[in-house]
């Protein structure tokens, strides 16, 4: 296996994992969180903080989730996917500008 | 840490693996270490994983490059706990603190090989912006990186894009000087498993 094919196994294996295993949070509540969708409040706020802003995560922020009934498990896993989703995405980014840099380079080697 | 979880929610054979770590490096355990190992089937086990690859697998950078690369990921997401320990990491690794902090102060002064140079800047413009597009690939594939290399380094920049976020989420406490440099010493003789 190429170390591509390696990266991209374990990148998929923490993506799937986190999402579709079994878990405390609902599945959808984890998917939600990993896209950085709209979510009720308080745990949009600390959702997207998570993607966006995490420096400025305050306890407050925390103690509210927890406020709203939701366990310490299921905070750790939608906090956990939120961060896993704002990487992957910026990641597939990455990839997909790379991609087409290697595409626009071979097209241009050909032709000259 | 914010959630009493991920400061007591571990097994006895978690805990005393925990007390051998602290009695052989004489420092508190280091909250990103208590991260993977709380309910590591859910986190901790595929993203150490996916972590060891990327910083201690086969690549044309260096393992310390590799750690510079965490450092300015870290320093651009100002996540305190990642700065201080991929900072002493890559700078135990090069055997050249001033190295480090000129790289991590300006870039583009920095006494480093422009291929290096070329990457963290696309990686920091990656980890800012959220996006990055096919010139900056392109400006980095003009400094001589090639493509694998392109994808170690945007591998890196996966794994600190996720830990710094946990830190900052779940409170990571920063340890001071001697702490960051036990936590280098480990992650220099182990690795990220």
């Amino acid at each position: 296996m190429s170390i591509e094919d390696k990266r991209s196994r374990a990148h998929r294996a923490l993506v799937t994992r986190v999402l579709e295993g079994d878990g405390r949070a609902s599945r959808a509540q984890r998917r939600d969180a990993f896209d950085n969708a709209v979510l009720a409040e308080p745990l949009h706020t600390l959702i997207s903080k998570v993607a966006r802003q995490p420096t400025h995560i305050t306890d407050a922020d925390i103690a509210t989730v927890k406020a709203s009934l939701l366990s310490e498990d299921q905070i750790f896993e939608v906090v956990t996917c939120a961060a896993i989703g704002q990487a992957t995405r910026q990641y597939e980014a990455a990839l997909g500008a790379l991609a087409e840099a290697v595409t626009d380079r071979k097209r241009t080697d050909h032709a000259s | 840490m914010r959630l009493e979880i991920l400061n007591r929610g571990y097994g006895l054979g978690t805990k005393v693996l925990f007390a051998f770590i602290h009695a052989v490096s004489r420092q508190p355990l280091p909250d990103a270490a208590k991260l993977v190992f709380y309910r590591p089937d859910f986190y901790g086990t595929p993203m150490k994983e996916l972590t060891h690859e990327a910083m201690r697998g086969p690549s044309a950078w260096s393992v310390a490059d590799r750690e510079l690369m965490a450092a300015l990921v870290s320093k651009t997401n100002d996540c305190a706990f990642c700065i201080g320990a991929h900072t002493a990491t890559t700078a135990r690794a090069y055997r050249d603190e001033a190295k480090v902090a000129a790289a991590l102060t300006d870039l583009e002064t920095a006494p480093i090989e422009e291929p290096l140079r070329a990457t963290l800047r696309m990686l920091r413009k990656l980890t800012r912006d959220n996006a990055v597009n096919a010139d900056d690939m392109r400006a980095v594939l003009a400094a001589g990186v090639s493509r694998e290399q392109i994808e170690d380094a945007l591998a890196v920049c996966f794994a600190f894009n996720t830990t710094d976020r946990l830190a900052d989420a779940f409170g990571f406490v920063v340890p001071g000087p001697k702490g960051f440099e036990a936590g280098a010493k480990f992650l220099l003789s182990r690795g990220y498993r």
